[in-house]
């Protein structure tokens, strides 16, 4: 188990441009790969307890429903081969396919996002998302020419990380206070955030202060796009913000160090349906009631 | 006055004698004219059923019978659908309400949409399309055309419904199609050799004055039950139907889950002392047998969406009995059905609903909770007893007061509540952290229909941003869609609104000032906008995610 952890850190390490989510599909490929257990019921439990695992070291939404999409599809074969080593063969075989579908799903949205770029266009994202960026490379690889507001993004200045990597593919941005969004939101044309999982209503969970953004954008009548692939899509229903789970909300040390978690500050926020335009998805472009029908057909 | 209408008629008898083809535009332009002078309609409607008789026994005497049909619908489709919007009409439905005897197509028979110059299109489109038959007879290459627009109708008429009678009430031509209707099937259920008294099924009254903006829907006085009008031995509806059908005049038993469930059990004994006649399959025959006793029901109180559901199912299992089964055999598999469908539906929904809603509150929660909901009281009860720390704010409405019944189980479990009006939601709703409501349908729109009140609450639940959770079984689910709580409604006995303070009754003969017209209504909708959930035995989803439930459902069937 320590040994899985330990795999999922290097995952990460070695390529920081690896969503946390396949990564962690990575480390329980490998995990299943070496997996000792007798029984399919064994494997699947194992399986289930790595998860958790590798969700106490890394509570983002994303790691949750990546793992439980995971389980879920290379289950979905008929597993009735009385050789437990060929059923794992199989399982294997599904997982490294899954890999490979999702490996590619964010050129899939970004093929499909950068279209809705126009030229001279005006674009205000939040903190640091490789979605976005593999979006606005691809709309500056499309000869489009546009400036991007990025909002600072504390308490872990994300927000210069991103800023730092559009200066390298020469797209001019600024950076702004997270107070500013406000300012500027009427300078700018649209908003495109990324997402750390999709909720069944439709809305979002995503770096704090995103709702505030949304928020914003709504009141000046400006479209608000959330670029997300289909793995990131999860089972949770939150009414509000305080209904979504404390192990989403705080990093996984805090959870485990805090006293008082009244006292700590959320990471993330949720942002309700009402306020998104469209999600970009490799499922396709979706409207937010769409994605409760995209939901049931993958959980289903 | 009686010259002028003896004119009139010898006027048109003359038209009908020349019912020639070229004739009969004219004639109906004079028919149309007469009309606009503003005669009375009926002898109107007569004449023009007795033309629209023959013209129709000339049609099938030709030997282009079929072909013929298909590019008259095509082009009677036409208009209909067109106007389809403009439904609710009720002074322009009179006169082609009754033109309707076509049985083959649905597209002509859409009574509310035609008006005089559509009718006049229709009949010229007919002309035209006999001559071209005539025409093509005469030319065999011209076949295509013909069956060309074959297929443009059958495109089209799925596009034109027919409505339901219970919203056409202020149609004298549908009531009497009612009342016909009502007489055949008791007829249906005897036999000839038998020499009883023929019981009817009654039409039953309206009563007092309507509101006209509801003049479409029935309104009954609960001290007239159906039941009074049918004499003793009622040997056509069973007597645990008439039992059930009183229940529901009443109000005795009230709520879309005990209905259901009352409905389902009333079947279970019809099913158990059915007997075959000789020479009868049962699948078709106790099939028959229930079509009495479900207009008996809808006479004494308009069928629920969820009742509607559950006939279906019966239907559907009545009818795929193989013919081979045994009798004994056939009635066990029918009873284990309708068992296992209230046991799935209703008392395993609520379980697996519950499962899901327990996990929506949270320890210092105040729900709000509005009327009686079967489900919602199961869901909170659940709540308490998994150690839940909540309180509860009922909210009740006259003048069923049916807030109170809720109150009650509530109290007996324990469960800290508080009761108020509806008049004071607004006062109540800031210390509100959800609100928790019943359904009594959910529609294909995601619009949610459920007692009047509701979504008055649920209006006022988004304006303090209170999320407001809709909790309902998958069976209430229906394939309508509605935008507003006028176009199909309930409209309950207007004296339950007179009250009596003190000894004084001040609305005691309201029947006798004119321009006072009292309003009972039943149900409202609910848009999904201002719904946050809907809780299902399926899962939580969104509003919007309705008609994906009923997809998946039909899937699975």
């Amino acid at each position: 188990m320590n040994k899985l952890v330990e795999y999922f850190r290097t995952q990460m390490s070695q390529d920081p441009d690896v969503a946390s989510a396949v990564a962690a599909i990575r480390s329980l490929l490998e995990f299943l790969k070496r997996d000792q257990s007798e029984t399919i019921l064994g494997l699947r439990e194992n399986l289930t307890k790595a998860i958790g695992r590798l969700q106490e070291a890394d509570s983002s939404v994303a790691v949750s429903s990546g793992g439980e999409l995971f389980l879920r599809f290379i289950s979905l074969t008929s597993l009735e081969n009385p050789d437990l080593s060929q059923c794992r063969n199989m399982m294997i075989e599904r997982g490294e396919l899954f890999l490979k579908k999702i490996s590619l799903s964010r050129g899939k949205v970004a093929k499909l996002c950068h279209t809705f770029i126009k030229d001279g266009a005006k674009i205000l994202t939040h903190s640091s998302s490789r979605v976005v960026l593999k979006v606005l490379e691809s709309a500056a690889a499309d000869k489009k020419r546009f400036t991007v507001y990025v909002t600072e993004s504390q308490p872990d200045s994300a927000g210069k990380h991103m800023a730092d990597k559009l200066r390298k593919l020469n797209i001019p941005v600024t950076i702004v206070l997270d107070a500013a969004v406000g300012y500027i939101m009427e300078k700018v044309d649209m908003v495109i955030v990324g997402a750390e999982g999709v909720v069944e209503s439709g809305g979002i969970i995503n770096k704090i202060g995103t709702y505030q953004m949304a928020v914003c954008s709504k009141a000046h009548n400006k479209p608000f796009y959330v670029v997300a692939e289909s793995f990131k899509f999860v089972r949770l229903y939150p009414l509000n913000q305080q209904d979504v789970p404390h192990r989403f909300k705080y990093k996984a040390d805090t959870l485990k160090t805090a006293e008082d978690l009244n006292q700590e500050h959320p990471i993330i926020d949720y942002t309700p349906p009402s306020l998104i335009t469209l999600l970009f998805t490799d499922l396709g472009v979706l409207t937010p009631s769409a994605v409760s029908d995209e939901l049931i057909k993958l959980y289903l | 006055m009686a010259d002028s209408e003896g004119n009139e008629r010898s006027k048109q008898t003359a038209i009908i004698n020349h019912a020639a083809d070229e004739g009969d535009e004219k004639s109906l332009a004079e028919i149309q004219k007469a009309k606009n002078e503003g005669k009375e309609l009926t002898k109107e409607e007569k004449l023009r059923l007795r033309k629209e008789k023959k013209q129709q026994k000339k049609g099938k005497k030709d030997d282009k019978g079929p072909t013929e049909k298909a590019p008259v619908k095509e082009k009677t489709a036409n208009p209909p659908a067109s106007s389809q919007p403009v439904t609710q009409n009720a002074a322009q439905k009179a006169p082609s309400a009754v033109s309707v005897p076509v049985s083959e197509s649905t597209a002509p028979t859409d009574k509310s949409a035609k008006s005089k110059a559509e009718l006049k299109a229709e009949r010229r489109a007919r002309q035209e399309a006999e001559r071209a038959s005539k025409q093509a007879k005469k030319e065999p290459g011209s076949q295509a055309p013909s069956s060309k627009s074959k297929a443009p109708p059958s495109e089209l008429q799925p596009a034109v419904k027919r409505l339901p009678e219970h919203i056409q009430v202020d149609d004298p031509a549908v009531v009497r199609k009612l009342a016909k209707k009502l007489e055949r099937q008791q007829k249906s259920g005897q036999g000839t050799s038998l020499n009883v008294s023929r019981v009817k099924i009654p039409l039953r009254s309206d009563y007092g004055y309507k509101v006209s903006l509801f003049s479409h829907l029935h309104q009954y006085s609960r001290k007239a039950p159906l039941t009074q009008q049918i004499s003793i031995p009622a040997t056509v509806i069973h007597p645990s139907i008439v039992r059930l059908g009183l229940q529901y005049s009443q109000g005795i038993v009230a709520g879309s889950n005990a209905r259901s469930v009352a409905l389902l059990h009333a079947f279970k004994q019809v099913i158990q002392d059915y007997s075959t006649p000789p020479n009868e399959e049962l699948a078709r025959d106790l099939v028959n047998k229930l079509k009495p006793y479900i207009s008996f029901l809808n006479q004494c109180r308009p069928l629920s969406a969820s009742m509607g559901n559950a006939i279906k199912y019966i239907k559907k299992e009545i009818s795929n009995i193989p013919s081979q089964c045994k009798e004994e055999e056939a009635k066990k598999k029918l009873l284990s059905c309708v068992d296992s469908y209230v046991n799935e539906k209703i008392t395993l929904a609520a379980k697996g609903i519950s499962k899901y809603a327990i996990d929506k509150i949270s320890d210092g929660d105040v729900i709000l909770v509005y009327g009686c909901s079967s489900l919602v009281n199961h869901i909170l009860c659940e709540a308490f007893e998994k150690q839940r720390k909540f309180r509860v704010i009922v909210v009740d409405s006259r003048p069923r007061l049916e807030g109170r019944e809720a109150l009650r189980r509530l109290v007996n479990r324990g469960i800290r509540c508080t009761y108020v009006l509806i008049s004071a939601v607004s006062y109540v709703l800031p210390e509100v952290s959800k609100v928790f409501l019943g359904a009594h349908a959910l529609l294909a729109n995601g619009y949610v229909m459920s007692r009047v009140g509701t979504s008055q609450i649920a209006l006022v639940a988004k304006a303090y941003n209170v999320p407001v959770l809709v909790c309902c079984e998958t069976y209430k689910f229906c394939e309508r869609v509605q935008t507003d709580s006028f176009v199909s409604n309930e409209l309950d006995d207007p004296d339950d609104l007179i009250v009596t303070r003190k000894g004084k009754t001040h609305l005691a003969d309201w029947q006798s000032e004119t321009s006072l017209g009292l309003l009972n209504l039943v149900y409202d909708v609910t848009p999904p906008d201002f719904v946050d959930l809907v809780i299902t035995e399926l899962g939580m989803i969104p509003c919007t995610s309705v008609p994906v439930v009923l997809r998946v459902k039909n899937v699975d069937q």
